[in-house]
């Protein structure tokens, strides 16, 4: 048995070879750039997605508010580009030149203080992942340390989204209310529109998920993972033995909500604006849902999730936008129902086992070959 | 991948074809027919658009799922129903429209990717589409990118002004200043409260309205907003009753709008009286609709169109639209609006002999359209149209008379002098 | 703020912000109460309870459109059969689901969720096709509109009486249903010790089926007094989910009275900052402070000691 090696185990490299195979060549050859701009929106999603499979699958805290962290993410790049745009000359015909063309709309006459730090491109960087993990961790911690958990976090957290989304519409002078902040142009003098732009940001996204994807498996199979998951199990037992499970809860926690602001920032970038329709509840329970179709145990499964409910959401609203939203209300209870382990379940359950027993009747037929891959379960 | 235009795309069949040439007596005779042979596709078309020899491809955006499909779904009617009279009359330079309809499904991203569809996969040469200022701004920066062309119905909070858009609904000033100074002149109006849903139309346009209200010596009592989708206005209906302002100028959309008249019916506010009159620019007969004829009756509101309007054209672009839609429904400001988009776009192109984006752009402004059912509107060199402004007073069956109609057009003035 | 008015108009404005208050903490109560008794006592987490809600407020719309088309002479007292019709639609769907659904998921409530989100999804889209996405209004007899003047300053209106009337009417059933007859006593059995429950011969699942129809029922009639007041859309349910949520959690799952507690002060909180700011920010303050005693306080105002 070869499948204990560093940090994945044998067939998770494949996997993983697999995954990058995929969205750093196959598709960047094969689709033409505006598809390939919609792949790489998809998977801004597959972070929050990862981040869900830490909290969720492993840790069992259903968190439906993710969308606060992947907001906050992109709100906080989509300052600073908004920033970039607004230069003096650029909003000369508005009465306070050099702010946000919404400002200026809701007779603000002067950029707030706490819109000033986004002129600096290496705050912004630290504010998308500090921000939301800051905010994660307040939550968590006003939680987690009194025990609660379950049913009445993923409330809470619903509620969290909520007002946050009423706050961003209401306090449009600061925020661009509902409309969000749109018009982004350019990021450090490169223009973030054009097809070749989009391109490279795309790399950049594929790339940053794949660092991602590797680090939620270091923490996976680390002592850390393998506690969450006893915790998920038998939160007492884990108490009992000493440990103190409420900062291991606030962490996961926090960790998801920074690979969701990741994904917030890069979704502001391919997508080139921001608004409060990705903070809301709606759009965070969505989220949920893609990991759950991927799998809520599996990090590859929940960037396919991603990816397939969205590709499926594209298509189906295109060709019977009536029908999608029956299509989406089954797909949601299909898997609750009858493949609770998502795509990834189905795949090792009834796929794997099959190649597996198609590779041992090949071995049996050449002597030669003694070594069958196994699967380990 | 799922790319099988033909599949969406609405073939006018023969039946609704011929009665359409039928219906339209006025507006084909005199009309020499153009043929696609006077125009050769390499002419008209530099540019690399859907064009062929005998058909071109336009989009419609808007949304048909989602909280915003209430108010939408009349704009695709219209649209669709403009397309296959022009179909009918024989099409643009002799090109039979073909549309390709997307869903925008209320969420703004989705508009900025189906926009974007429609332009580089689908190479529409115009798009007729969104709705909410959300929406357009957030398909703006792809119009401007893609250089395409966008028909936007929908009345608005004006500050915008782009080459690659034409306004075919009123911008703010358009629609409210004559209203007020009417109410002021006819009614004795001195104080007013303003009221709204919490997002910028109705910010701006109140904003509008005040500075405006205040340049007439009078006194706005109250200024206050709601989230989209409130439903409880007890509060506000008490502090209306308290302040006793003589006008309440209300711009509360959507469902609210429901919960609101309602709820200012049962407070005992009988609009009728007109103690406090109620001035609105957001309730259109589609929203009548469900509010209710009878909780609405007595109100005023300030549009640019009527469905009850007496006029040639009005008759039977109304007749026209019952028959295709049937009899039940009802044609509010913003549908009439949407109807103008293909008109005004196939004027565009004829004058200027191509389909090209920028010729039509170029030759947009002094386009003129006699067969509007609003009436005479021309399209101003900021791209907004030139219309009329009128006042309509709420029925008890859902529908309004018109009590006041502006002599002459309103210039659009997107970025007013003194009101920002 | 009390000096831009006089102490005879502060009295009304209380008066009147309290009334305003009472008609949001009757909407609050109707909707909580259903989804108190499946979440606190069944521990399901209902997504779809706003579009149980609007299946009642629909019935209540075809009610109305019947009885002006064919029987006018009892169209001022249709609306009574239109709620027991809601009551019954809802009651029916409710066990429907429950069956179909809600029995194989018992074990994991975060998945209810999910499922139950599906479902709501579902039935927008079946609302929509069948309804059309237009918000539809119900018309109202004469008697029920209009409003009583008390004094000059405080009128109230009529619908809102009305539906506070009801409310107590049933919030009472409720407390009576579950504290006094055999089926609450059933209900608390299977609640608090499921397997003593089924050897003591209660049938558990017929009892978990019942309670589930009923909270659903009540949505029904819930959604049918409301479209006196609001408005009803494929989407409206969606809009008071989060709302009614946090007053089932705030009031202490499992506690009626507890629920019935909270969505007064929930109620009353936000229609009295309504009255000093501006609407948006009112909502966000209420929320926000139901949410930092949640945390501070996580099993709600009232609590029942429960062996789970």
């Amino acid at each position: 048995m070869t499948s204990e090696t560093f940090l994945f185990k044998q067939r998770e490299w494949v996997a993983l070879a697999i995954l990058a195979a995929l969205i750093l060549l196959v598709l960047p050859a094969t689709v033409d750039i505006f598809r390939l701009n919609l792949v790489g929106k998809y998977l801004t999603y597959a972070f929050v997605a990862l981040g869900l499979v830490l909290c969720w699958g492993l840790g069992g805290i259903l968190s439906l508010g993710q969308g606060i962290f992947f907001g906050l993410g992109g709100y906080c790049m989509a300052m600073f580009l908004k920033l970039e745009a607004s230069t003096p000359e650029a909003t000369k015909i508005q009465s306070t030149p050099g702010i946000p063309d919404f400002m200026d709309w809701n007779q603000v006459t002067e950029l707030p203080f706490w819109w000033q730090p986004f002129h600096s491109f290496g705050f912004t960087l630290i504010a998308i992942v500090a921000v939301p993990t800051a905010f994660a961790y307040v939550i968590g911690a006003a939680m987690f340390k009194r025990r609660v958990g379950g049913v009445y976090f993923a409330i809470i957290t619903q509620a969290v989204a909520a007002i946050l989304t009423i706050l961003i519409i209401g306090q449009q002078g600061y925020t661009g209310g509902v409309n969000g902040i749109t018009d982004l142009r350019t990021l450090l003098g490169w223009d973030i529109r054009t097809d070749d732009a989009k391109f490279v940001l795309y790399f950049v996204n594929a790339v940053l998920l794949i660092g991602c994807l590797v680090l939620a498996q270091f923490v996976r199979v680390s002592k850390f993972g393998r506690l969450l998951v006893a915790m998920r199990d038998r939160e007492d037992r884990v108490r009992f033995s000493g440990y103190d499970v409420s900062n291991f809860k606030i962490f996961v926690f926090c960790l998801a909500a920074a690979f969701s602001a990741v994904g917030g920032a890069m979704f502001t970038l391919q997508v080139g604006f921001m608004s409060p329709s990705f903070v809301g509840i709606v759009p965070s329970i969505e989220m949920v849902i893609f990991c759950a179709v991927g799998g809520r145990l599996s990090l590859f499964g929940a960037v396919y999730g991603a990816l397939l409910v969205n590709f499926a959401k594209t298509s189906f609203s295109e060709s019977f936008p009536e029908l999608w939203l029956f299509a989406m209300g089954g797909l949601f209870i299909a898997v609750v129902m009858a493949f609770p382990f998502g795509l990834a379940g189905v795949i090792r359950e009834h796929v794997e086992p099959a190649l597996l027993k198609f590779t041992r009747s090949v071995a049996l037929l050449r002597p030669g070959a003694a070594a069958a891959p196994s699967s380990s379960k | 991948m799922k790319d099988e235009p033909s599949k969406r795309l609405m073939p006018v069949t023969r039946r609704t074809l011929l009665a359409g040439i039928a219906a339209m007596p006025f507006l084909t005779t005199g009309v020499a027919p153009v043929m696609a042979a006077d125009y050769p596709t390499a002419a008209v078309n530099a540019t690399g658009l859907a064009v062929t020899d005998d058909t071109v491809k336009v989009g419609i955006l808007h949304s048909v799922t989602g909280t915003m499909a209430i108010s939408e779904t009349g704009s695709v009617q219209a649209e669709k129903l403009a397309i296959e009279q022009i179909n009918a009359m024989g099409g643009v330079l002799g090109r039979k429209i073909e549309f390709i309809q997307e869903d925008g499904a209320s969420d703004w991203p989705t508009f900025a990717e189906k926009a974007k569809k429609l332009l580089v996969q689908d190479k529409t040469a115009a798009v007729f589409g969104c709705w909410t200022s959300a929406s357009r701004k957030a398909v703006l920066p792809v119009f401007e990118q893609y250089n395409g062309m966008l028909y936007y119905p929908t009345f608005y909070e004006g500050l915008e002004e782009s080459p690659n858009v034409i306004y075919t609904g009123q911008e703010a000033t358009q629609q409210i200043l004559a209203g007020i100074d009417w109410v002021v002149k006819e009614k004795g109006a001195k104080s007013f409260y303003l009221l709204g849903s919490d997002y910028i139309w109705p910010r701006t346009s109140n904003k509008i309205a005040r500075k405006h209200i205040e340049k007439l010596g009078l006194e706005v009592v109250g200024e206050e907003y709601y989230p989209l989708g409130h439903t409880q206005f007890n509060s506000v209906i008490n502090k209306i009753k308290l302040k006793k302002p003589d006008v309440i100028y209300a711009i509360v959309v959507g469902g609210s709008n429901v919960a609101f008249y309602k709820q200012l019916k049962a407070a005992g506010i009988d609009l009728s009286k007109e103690k406090p009159l109620l001035l609105t620019i957001s309730v259109t007969e589609d929203e009548i609709l469900g509010i209710g004829g009878e909780n609405m009756a007595g109100a005023y509101a300030m549009m640019k169109y009527f469905q009850s309007l007496e006029n040639d054209n009005n008759k039977q672009f109304v007749a026209e639209f019952k028959k295709m839609w049937g009899d039940n429904i009802v044609i509010g400001d913003v549908t009439q609006a949407a109807y103008l988009g293909p008109w005004l776009w196939k004027a565009a192109v004829e004058k200027a002999g191509s389909f090209d984006i920028d010729k039509v752009k170029a030759a947009s402004p002094g386009i003129e359209l006699t067969t509007a059912p609003e009436g005479y509107v021309k399209i101003h060199e900021n791209h907004h149209l030139w219309s009329k402004a009128r006042v309509g007073h709420a029925q008890l069956d859902g529908q309004y008379k018109v009590v006041y109609e502006t002599t002459d057009l309103m210039e659009p003035n997107p970025f007013p002098e003194g009101y920002q | 703020m009390i000096g831009d008015y006089t102490f005879g108009e502060f009295t009304s404005i209380l008066a009147m912000q309290g009334f305003a208050g009472l008609s949001l903490f009757s909407v609050f109560v109707l909707m909580a109460l259903g989804l108190a008794i499946i979440f606190g006592q069944m521990g399901v987490i209902n997504m779809a309870h706003g579009e149980f809600m609007i299946l009642g407020a629909y019935v209540t719309y075809l009610c109305s459109h019947l009885a002006t088309e064919y029987v006018p002479v009892l169209f001022p007292v249709y609306f009574f059969a239109a709620m027991t019709l809601a009551f019954c639609a809802s009651f029916g769907l409710g066990v429907l689901v429950e069956w179909g659904l809600i029995r194989h998921l018992y074990r994991r409530p975060l998945d209810t969720l999910l499922a139950t989100w599906g479902l709501s999804l579902i039935l927008q889209q079946v609302y929509r096709s069948v309804f059309g996405a237009r918000e539809v209004g119900v018309t109202l007899p004469d008697w029920m509109m209009g409003s009583v003047a008390l004094t000059d300053m405080i009128e109230i209106p009529i619908n809102g009486l009305f539906v506070m009337g009801l409310t107590v009417l049933i919030a009472f059933a409720v407390y009576l249903m579950m504290a006094r007859s055999t089926f609450g006593k059933q209900v608390r059995a299977v609640l608090q010790n499921r397997v003593m429950a089924g050897a003591v011969g209660i049938d558990t699942k017929r009892v978990d089926r019942m309670t589930f129809g009923l909270g659903c029922g009540i949505a029904g009639i819930a959604g049918s007094a409301f479209t006196m007041i609001g408005s009803t859309g494929p989407t409206a349910g969606q809009l008071y989910i989060v709302d009614t949520f946090l007053v089932v959690v705030f009031g202490g799952a499992g506690s009626l009275i507890g629920t019935i507690a909270s969505a007064f002060t929930i109620s009353q909180a936000q229609s009295a900052m309504e009255f000093f700011m501006s609407g948006s920010m009112a909502k966000v303050l209420t929320l926000l402070t139901v949410v930092g005693i949640l945390m501070l306080r996580p099993q709600g105002l009232f609590t029942l000691n429960i062996r789970r």
